[in-house]
């Protein structure tokens, strides 16, 4: 393999890899700026792979499939609504009590319905995303340099994948284009400002939950309806948890979110890329060392040292009223 | 067409047993400056607050241009024009000027348009009512006298024509006080109606057309400012209350225990508190500091007891310094003989999930008596406890019970005998009757003179300023974070009232 | 004033509440059940009998607990100091480490008896270093220790294969583990404590470690309620300001309260790898240290809740894999969805029923209410 091919699929490798990674730190941006705090991305993600997994096989159908992933993910998310909003619980602990009924629960449904071994059937053409291939993809790709590029890097993805980048401006656009958006902000910076204002602050977190819940949907399925074709046990992997590494990163701006995902997911894209490679000075570069890397520059962001993090500043409490 | 812009009739609302507003009245004139003044807890920000309809009030009607309506919540109030500057400042530091503006009047659902408008109106808006500030701006670096023109932009810009402001120059520098009294005027001219809450009476003076007195939940009188004077208000604010009898015989102070020199504090915005104060306490005396709440006697308190750090100035603890500009350390200082009896005794003087008995240690659960080794000696924290509840009279009886689960009263008891008991040098107390019961108020006075009648230094702070009164030898009052005045308990309640308003010395005498 | 909820009886607040929240979570549990198409009456059955019957499942239910018994304590402690952590996971894992490089090193030397406090030690030491970085950052930067945790597992899980792949792995051998532990570097097995019963542990690895664990519980009790350093931790967590006004040192009280929860949740290693595997492997702490939250939850933080939350869960465990064995579809996922049941119900929701059982003792207490004032004299 020359150099220019090794690029062009370490960076395929990216867009594949971070496409998940934008969709979950995106669900996590509404949720966290309306003052949700979320580490149940992962479940949600998870359920949602499996529900669109699960649904997908037995209808054939890639939109029934998606349409559930989103609906189970947009119920788990509203269990969290209802428990950090309503019953004013703390948003945390909702989050890991949602990751581990996720965790459990796709396995033991998908062995009751499926006896794969927590497995969902193995999807067939119809009842998956496929890669979509653009116009010209196929003739342009004897093109020097700007061929290969088109043909692998700008053609050749999933539908999911599409939306997951056209997500980061039209999010940008949402947040700060919309009213929408502009109470949305404005309920996670100071609710009191909000109520004041005559907005519902309960509607305004639980509008959060939900636009948080259908990306994670959306994530979800391109997990297992997508880039894989089936739901396999415990597939996100902690992908989840990447997600929110990303979205701190990325100090809950959108366009900031997709350059961390590519960040991460091309770490990740380099881990399998150099696996087992020698490499001049440095020698062999362990995986796990690269497998770590996100995490490892999260917290020396949360610490402080490349610039500061500051989460919404009513995130995680619940609101009441002031007398 | 009324030519009453608000009219409440018999507005009446409690919170549990606490009764805010009883039976309020009160007309408020178009086109007119209206001055609402009273202590704390006088119920004036309930009032508002039921006007504007954060709370909905038991009983009573309101009126709004002469038309009855209920306001369920803020949208009505914002519909039929009233609008709010609160005290503390409903803003999102980290929006633009012009989003904070916008936020739950925004036109559209997409703010494309609704920007453009926004920006015009506000302009016009600034231009009309000289209200200049930058529509890009952002808030948190915006100086606070800016942040609330902020506030005023967004009422008007909902089209308010009656604005209420609460307690408007708490955080602003004297000059930007004056600069928001024009503001106010011209809106006044321009036909606006203005409802200042306050507890300054030399801003009623300097800006109404007519006031009313709020005193312990009530109204008490409405004056035309023209036809009233400082003095009257005064004496109708604080009102002339029996001065509660407490035995005392003469003090006998002797050498200096607490010396504070040129204390400067900034709170956690960064505004000055406590600026440039000087004071100080004797042993065999109760120096008592009077002031309404906000004014900076607790910052003062907290950096004396090492709890905030003060940004220049020095305190002297029996002529040995403590580091209040470094990390003076409470621990320490309690070693050294001083005792802090806080105001907020829910956060800090008690942590109310605890057992009584192990708030009866607080801050001394390092010294040997409880110790050994690493290990709490719990018959000793108890005995101690117990032996205090005995002394104290803390009811009921049982160490083990849940601080929570005492009154008021007798959780003041529980604070007030782990700082008296060890025979501190100096005895510094904030609020020491807040929110407590009759009984127990005359037992924890006399237990203050009988630290001083021991020997003891004590700083007294406290907003009820008959107990000020009674129990001090000396008065400083405080206000805007600085020492206005001094005078002997004998002083009229008149004077320390106007001193308290703010009403600098020798302008008395020519209002 | 600010008092959110109105004082109910000792037995209702620590008793009643816990438990309707612990059956509503088992009742959502038994739902799941159902839908998978078994009953939920069996289930049960299978799993006390499976748990409890018989000295080998007894002894699996108690080796299981062990488990749960140190990283409950690890969330438990944590969480009197206001401070919630995620990451037992990694600091059991990393405790692992040490519990491996002691026995590795002296099993050959030393009998078990020799080698076993050398490795508590590091194993409270390895899993305490992993729990400094959170507590440091947040004590010194503010660092929110939930989210630094959460990381620090990723990368303890990371840094576990490398070490296992690369460093401590035999030459020659495939597998990602140690080489298998001497003698000296086994626990011995508490069958004699069953036996006391009349039971036989069979196979079950039940061992000392559940000894030390019950120490730990009991230390830790002495530590939070006995010692003047539990004063301060639970005064930072119940009011920082208070805390502040005691001239407590709010990062150095961080920082130790961090450490502390590390090494018990290292400690937590010895239990399988010692008592156990006699070996260290790739993921041998199998979510024990999630288990810890829903165990702390569930006993209120305090060692005496904790040890019979923990035989719950370790009952669930073994219970679990028996059922498993019975009924194929319950797999021991079960016992995950059960954990998210019990943290949501006992953690998130914990208040979610108070409303309902305040105003029905309300109702009941009406009349009570009179003779109790007058019994008091007041």
């Amino acid at each position: 393999m020359d150099y220019f091919q090794i690029v062009m699929v370490t960076l395929e490798a990216t867009i594949r890899l971070s496409v998940p990674l934008i969709l979950a730190a995106l669900a996590g941006l509404y949720s966290e700026r309306s003052g949700i705090f979320d580490i149940g991305l992962e479940g949600k993600m998870l359920a949602a792979a499996f529900a669109g997994g699960a649904a997908a096989a037995v209808y054939g159908s890639a939109i029934i499939g998606l349409t559930a992933a989103i609906v189970v993910s947009v119920a788990l998310a509203m269990v969290h609504a209802f428990a950090s909003i309503t019953q004013r619980g703390n948003q945390i602990v909702s989050g890991v009590a949602i990751n581990f009924i996720a965790l459990g629960s796709t396995v033991i449904l998908g062995q009751a319905w499926f006896r794969q071994g927590g497995r969902t059937p193995q999807l067939n053409e119809d009842s998956r995303f496929q890669a979509i291939t653009l116009p010209f993809a196929e003739t342009l790709a004897d093109v020097p340099v700007l061929g290969p590029i088109y043909a692998n890097l700008i053609s050749g993805h999933f539908l999911l994948t599409y939306f997951a980048f056209a997500m980061v401006p039209i999010t940008w656009w949402v947040l700060y284009r919309t009213r929408f958006g502009l109470r949305l902000r404005a309920v996670g910076e100071n609710p009191g400002a909000v109520d004041t204002a005559g907005i519902s602050v309960t509607k305004m977190r639980y509008l959060g939950v939900l636009c948080c819940g259908i990306l994670c949907g959306f994530a979800g399925a391109y997990l297992s309806m997508a880039v894989a074709a089936g739901f396999v046990k415990g597939m996100t992997a902690g992908k989840g948890f990447i997600a929110l590494a990303a979205l701190i990163f990325a100090k809950w701006k959108p366009v900031n979110v997709m350059l961390a995902c590519l960040l991460f997911g091309f770490l990740d894209a380099l881990a399998i890329l150099l696996q087992g490679q020698q490499l001049p000075v440095v020698g062999e570069v362990p995986v796990q060392f690269m497998q770590a890397l996100p995490y490892v520059l999260t917290v020396i962001l949360l610490a402080g040292f490349i610039g500061k993090a500051i989460p919404p500043k009513a995130g995680g409490k619940p609101y009441v009223k002031e007398r | 067409m009324s030519d009453l812009a608000i009219e409440l009739r018999g507005i009446d609302k409690s919170f549990g047993p606490v009764h805010a507003n009883k039976n309020i009245n009160l007309s408020v004139s178009k086109g007119t400056i209206h001055g609402i003044i009273g202590e704390n807890g006088a119920g004036k920000s309930t009032l508002m607050s039921i006007l504007y309809g954060f709370y909905q009030a038991d009983e009573g009607k309101i009126l709004v241009n002469g038309e009855e309506i209920t306001i369920r919540d803020p949208n009505v109030a914002i519909a039929a024009g009233i609008g709010m500057v609160h005290q503390h400042f409903m803003l999102v530091d980290n929006f633009t000027v012009l989003e904070n503006v916008m936020l739950g009047a925004e036109e559209n659902a997409i703010l494309n348009r609704g920007i453009v408008n926004a920006r015009a109106e506000l302009k016009r808006l600034e231009d009309e009512y000289a209200l200049e500030v930058d529509p890009d701006a952002v808030i948190e670096e915006l100086p606070v006298g800016l942040q609330q023109r902020v506030e005023i932009l967004k009422a008007l810009y909902r089209g308010a024509e009656i604005l209420i402001l609460d307690e408007p120059t708490g955080v602003l520098t004297p000059a930007e006080a004056d600069h928001l009294f024009r503001i106010l005027e011209q809106l006044r001219d321009q036909g606006k109606t203005i409802i200042l809450i306050t507890h300054k009476l030399r801003e009623i003076m300097a800006i109404t057309d007519e006031v009313s007195v709020m005193r312990r939940g009530e109204m008490v009188a409405t004056r035309k400012t023209s036809e009233t004077n400082v003095e009257e208000l005064a004496e109708l604010m604080v009102g002339r209350r029996v001065l509660l009898r407490v035995e005392k015989g003469p003090s006998n102070p002797s050498d200096v225990k607490l010396s504070v020199d040129g204390l400067t504090v900034r709170d956690n915005r960064g505004v000055v508190m406590v600026d440039d104060v000087s004071l100080e306490v004797r042993a065999g005396e109760i120096v008592g500091i009077a002031g309404v709440a906000g004014n900076g006697q607790s910052e003062l308190l907290q950096a004396i007891t090492g709890i905030r750090q003060a940004e220049k100035g020095t305190v002297l603890l029996a002529g040995q310094p403590i580091d209040v500009t470094g990390d003076a350390d409470p621990q320490d200082l309690r070693k050294r003989g001083l005792a802090h009896v806080p105001e907020d005794r829910h956060h800090m003087g008690l942590v109310l999930s605890f057992e009584e008995n192990e708030n009866a240690i607080l801050g001394y659960h390092y010294d040997e008596e409880y110790l050994n080794g690493p290990m709490l000696k719990l018959d000793a924290v108890r005995s101690h406890a117990a032996q205090s509840a005995e002394k104290y009279d803390i009811r009921p009886p049982d160490v083990r019970l849940k601080t929570a689960n005492f009154s008021g009263g007798n959780q003041q008891k529980i604070v007030l005998a782990r700082e008296m008991e060890r025979d501190p040098a100096v005895l510094v107390i904030g609020q020491p009757t807040r929110g407590v019961d009759v009984g127990a108020i005359e037992f924890i006075h006399k237990r203050i003179i009988e630290m001083r009648d021991a020997g003891k230094a004590v700083l007294l702070v406290s907003v009820e300023l008959d107990e000020i009164r009674s129990l001090s030898d000396r008065i400083l009052v405080m206000f805007a974070g600085r020492v206005v005045g001094e005078r002997t308990p004998e002083a009229t309640e008149g004077e320390l009232g106007l001193l308290m308003a703010g009403v600098e010395e020798g302008q008395e005498a020519a209002q | 004033m600010s008092v959110p909820y109105a004082k109910l009886p000792l037995w209702v607040e620590y008793g009643l509440i816990p438990l309707i929240n612990l059956v509503v979570a088992f009742l959502v549990a038994g739902l799941v059940v159902l839908i998978v198409g078994e009953s939920p009456i069996k289930a049960a059955t299978l799993l006390v009998q499976g748990a409890f019957g018989y000295g080998e499942g007894l002894g699996f239910t108690l080796y299981y607990a062990t488990n749960f018994i140190f990283t409950g304590l690890a969330v438990a402690v944590a969480f009197h100091c206001g401070l919630f952590n995620i990451g037992g996971e990694g600091q059991a894992y990393i405790g692992g480490l040490g519990v491996a490089f002691a026995c590795l090193a002296l099993d050959g030397i030393f009998p078990w008896f020799l080698t076993f406090p050398v490795a508590v030690l590091a194993a409270a030491m390895f899993g305490a270093a992993w729990a400094f970085i959170p507590g440091y950052l947040q004590a010194k930067r503010g660092s929110h220790v939930v989210i630094t945790t959460i990381m620090f597992n990723f990368i303890a899980s990371s840094l576990m294969v490398y070490m296992l792949v690369e460093v401590v792995k035999p030459l020659g051998s495939m597998a990602p583990q140690t080489r298998t532990f001497l003698e000296g570097g086994q626990l011995p097995r508490l069958d004699w404590l069953l036996s006391i019963f009349g039971l036989d542990i069979g196979g079950a690895p039940f061992n000392l470690s559940f000894i030390l664990a019950l120490v730990a519980a009991f230390l830790v009790w002495l530590l939070i309620w006995r010692t003047r350093l539990g004063y301060e931790i639970r005064t930072m967590g119940a009011s920082p300001t208070a805390a502040r006004y005691a001239g407590i040192k709010e990062a150095r009280i961080i920082i130790i309260t961090m450490l502390i929860s590390g090494a018990l949740a290292g400690m937590m290693a010895l239990n399988p790898i010692m008592g156990d595997q006699h070996r260290l492997q790739l993921d041998f702490v199998t979510g024990a240290g999630f288990v810890g939250i829903a165990v702390a939850l569930m006993g209120r933080s305090h060692p005496v809740g904790i040890i019979p939350a923990a035989i719950l869960f370790g009952m669930l465990y073994q219970g679990g894999a028996e059922i498993a064995f019975e009924m194929p579809q319950i797999s021991r996922d079960m016992i995950t969805i059960i954990q998210g049941l019990v943290i949501l119900f006992a953690g998130a929701l914990e208040h979610m029923f108070r409303p309902a059982i305040t105003t029905f003792f309300a109702t009941l207490g009406g009349a009570g209410k009179q003779s109790e004032a007058t019994a008091a004299g007041e």
